[in-house]
């Protein structure tokens, strides 16, 4: 077996990727932007070039509480949401996290009602930024396809055991098209092992999960997760190594950062947007402006220590997110802003750019816009919905 | 198969194992019974999926762990998706030789649960859900839920000038599943303890989903002496306001036909939770008590 | 033994490295009794019992089980004095007497 060139969209990527991965246990009820993810993994495990149980449940409470109970007795498992359907999932979502369940799951970021909108915004996965998974934000159909492989690595690991959640903006990247290389079987399984735990029910030393845990003993297991959720940062850099190793496709860890080095305006964003971003700035590079871009990868782990240093040298930064914690800012931003003041350095200037919001577009013209923002001293709105 | 199931299942062919033990549950709780009878049942090869309730929140409270055998606490809506979750992992993996066996209460499997059950019988999934029914909200303190008797006092159906407990009937859950066709249902009642080990007989060798809706008395909820739980079971079906029924291969049966139903007003009376009751209100259960049974007569020829 | 024995030696964990990963601990893992919540307790007569077994099957605790000589006897550490086993018992083998003070 070789690895295969296709032209695929981001979900087929994603499908794909799971299909690699060999779960033993598919659960997931549709919506759009999502569908098109569940439609080719029924397809594969119809025709069994995927061997796994697929579950038409009724509901994503359902998708993923099944998708934990297959995890409790040791099974690899997967499933896709999107908005509405991931805040149908909320308290699932704490559960598996608590459970530590190693759930693998698509997001494709969409707008939440209401009013009704099936356009990619951010809103949902960041208002369950605190809900302990690992959360991670790809940037084009290739990204998507290897996060797959690496969220069964990192999530499953021993340090981490933390279910993580893959996020693709709703339609720019579920729904186009683009080139994506597809791993060999072979290479898939040289780089991930089968599933191995002992946080399951077993028939040899039975088990009793899923337990109340009182006031006196609570804590230390939130603690735990903490520590797990921290330790996913190394896990990470580690299992993206071994992936370059194998494929020949590297990656960055935490964040990604262009020109920071000696870059004075920087914007810091997450997803498919960073595309719109890079070729502004190449040509506002190719002009002399040191402008430059932070996209982050992981917003849990958060990448506290890589913004710090990615941020340090610049004179204003712009942090651009489709989302808003109505009444105070973006989310991004407070954590980014936060991560600046904890440590003891010049902060730069900072800004919040809120667009995209309902799928509204975000233009070459609004990228420069930003960047002549960031250069002007004005005060300005702390907020600026662009 | 069938011959199997239907043997009569007599005390001594029981195991001595108890893989409900040690539990935290009130004196006299009718729960607590009818899952350790089901367990015994069972066996050690059980995967047991409680959802939030009672059951969960008296078996589970680390670093004391009340269940012998496998068992999660599932979200409490998620029993039945929890337990096909389990049921298709483990056959995945090539586990062999195990039940997926749910334990939720009335308000896990008729209210919040109801969908993910109706999921789970739809797909056929073969899993066993019990449904330990207690005719209300007892963990969070006795609170109506959609099997709390009309006329029943609960913390949230009070008894004042305008209204005398709970308003609603009990759903039929046990039509409702058979109506999805399910492979095997059956009514059981903590009071018939022997009918009961029959059903779950039945049911582990169901190759499909089992539903059993084990009627089980809670004195605290009820207003009762603990010691009484078994009688108060066995009343409710002697006096025609429980049933002992079963529905398979898409039919139905009555298990126990009684030629005389005792006295609604004796087992109502027994149970501070119905003593407010006036002479109309218990007349209005009678009537429906009649009509429930002609219509059942009628309906399931039998 | 068909019932799970107490873990006397049982420690509370102390330090994080103590506790489990995820919630998941050993089945059937006892480190308290429910003895305390008993005002009554039941009494067998071995000459009035014949050994129908009836309270061994409703006892809700499962306190009631069988030694090796056929008899029965009662986990009083379990045992919660709920009063099932003496009130279904047909041959009124089991009287519940007070705990005292
Ligand atoms: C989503 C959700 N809503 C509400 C609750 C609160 N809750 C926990 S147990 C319970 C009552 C359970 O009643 P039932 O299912 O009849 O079981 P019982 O306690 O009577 O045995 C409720 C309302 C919860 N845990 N989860
Ligand atoms: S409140 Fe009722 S159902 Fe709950 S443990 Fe007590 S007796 Fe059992
Ligand atoms: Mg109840």
């Amino acid at each position: 077996m070789v690895e295969k060139r296709a032209f695929i969209s981001g979900n087929e990527a994603v499908a794909a990727g799971v299909c690699l991965a060999r779960p033993h246990v598919i659960a997931a009820y549709p919506i759009t932007p999502q569908t098109t993810v569940i439609e080719r993994l029924a397809e594969m495990v119809e025709d069994e070039s995927l061997r796994a149980e697929y579950l038409h449940v009724e509901s994503e409470h359902s998708a993923l509480s099944a998708c934990i109970g297959a995890s409790a007795v040791g099974a690899r498992t997967f499933t896709a949401t999107s908005s509405q359907g991931l805040l149908y999932m909320a308290e699932c979502l704490h559960y598996a996290s608590g459970g530590r369940f190693p759930v693998v799951m698509m997001n494709a970021n969409r707008s939440v009602a209401l009013p009704w909108n099936i356009y990619g915004d951010q809103r949902d996965s960041l208002s369950l930024l605190d809900c302990g998974w690992i959360q991670a934000y790809a940037e084009d159909a290739q990204e998507s396809l290897d996060m797959i492989l690496h969220a069964y690595a990192i999530a499953e690991h021993p340090d981490v055991l933390t279910p993580m959640m893959i996020n693709l903006d709703g339609f720019v990247i579920t729904h186009t098209y683009e080139l994506v290389t597809i791993p060999a079987q072979s290479d898939a399984d040289l780089f991930l092992a089968p599933f191995q735990t002992s946080n399951k029910m077993d028939f040899d030393s039975p088990m009793s999960l899923g337990f109340t845990a009182g006031p006196a003993y609570n804590q230390a297991f939130k603690q735990l997760q903490h520590l797990a959720m921290l330790s996913a940062s190394r896990v990470i850099r580690e299992v993206e190594e071994k992936f370059g190793q194998l494929f020949k496709r590297n990656y960055s860890g935490l964040l990604e950062t262009l020109y920071c080095d000696d870059a004075e305006y920087i914007i810091v964003t997450l997803g498919s947007v960073a595309g719109t971003l890079r070729p502004v700035i190449e040509r506002l590079r190719a002009l002399g402006e040191r402008v430059g871009l932070v996209r982050i990868r992981y917003m849990r782990p958060f990448p506290l220590e890589e913004i710090r240093k990615a941020l340090a040298g610049a004179k204003a930064v712009g942090v651009l997110e489709k989302d808003i914690s109505f009444g105070f800012e973006g989310t991004v931003y407070t954590n980014v802003n936060s991560a600046l003041m904890s440590a003891n350095l010049m902060r730069p200037r900072l800004r919040n750019f809120i667009g995209g919001l309902g799928g509204k577009n975000i233009s070459a013209q609004d990228v420069e816009m930003m960047f002549s923002r960031l250069k002007s001293s004005d005060e300005g709105e702390r907020v600026e919905f662009i | 198969m069938r011959n199997q199931a239907e043997k009569k299942t007599s005390i001594r062919d029981l195991s001595d194992r108890e893989l409900f033990y040690g539990h935290k549950a009130c004196p006299g709780c009718g729960g607590s019974l009818a899952l350790r009878l089901a367990l015994k049942v069972l066996g050690e090869r059980s995967y047991a999926v409680v959802p939030a309730g009672c059951m969960s929140a008296v078996g589970f409270i680390f670093p004391q762990m009340a269940f012998g055998c496998n068992a999660i606490i599932s979200t409490f809506a998620g029993t039945a998706s929890m337990l096909s979750g389990v049921a298709a992992g483990a056959r995945a993996l090539g586990i062999k030789d195990f039940h997926a066996v749910g334990f939720a209460g009335d308000g896990g499997t008729a209210d919040i649960g109801i969908q993910a059950l109706s999921g789970a019988i739809d797909r056929h999934d073969k899993i066993i859900y019990i449904c330990y029914d207690n005719e209300a909200y007892m963990n969070t303190g006795v609170q109506k839920s959609g099997l709390t008797p009309i006329g029943a006092r609960t913390t949230t159906s009070p008894v004042g000038q305008r209204l005398r407990g709970s308003v609603n009937r009990k759903k039929p859950m046990f039509e409702i599943v058979a109506a999805h066709g399910i492979d095997y249902a059956a009514t059981a009642s903590v009071g018939y303890p022997l009918d009961y080990l029959r059903k779950l007989e039945h049911a582990r060798h169901v190759e499909g989903t089992s539903y059993i809706h084990v009627f089980s008395p809670c004195p605290v909820g009820w207003g009762y002496e603990t010691a009484d739980t078994i009688a108060v079971a066995k009343n409710a079906v002697d006096c025609g306001l429980w049933y002992l029924a079963e529905f398979s291969e898409g039919r139905f049966a009555l298990n126990h036909n009684p030629a005389e139903l005792t006295s609604v007003r004796d087992y109502l009376m027994g149970q501070s939770r119905f003593r407010h009751l006036q002479e109309e209100d218990i007349n209005a259960i009678l009537a429906q008590r009649e009509a429930f049974w002609t219509r059942i007569h009628r309906e399931w020829r039998v | 033994m068909n019932f799970p024995e107490r873990n006397r030696s049982f420690k509370p964990p102390k330090e994080l490295k103590d506790y489990p990963v995820g919630t998941a601990f050993p089945a059937g893992h006892l480190v308290d009794t429910n003895a305390a919540w008993r005002s009554l307790r039941p009494v067998i007569d071995a000459i009035k019992c014949s050994n129908c077994l009836i309270c061994w099957l409703l006892c809700p605790d499962g306190v009631i089980h069988r030694n090796s000589e056929g008899g029965l006897e009662i986990d009083y550490d379990f045992c919660k004095g709920c009063g099932i086993c003496s009130k279904e018992c047909r041959q009124k083998a089991i009287r519940m007497e007070s705990e005292g003070e």
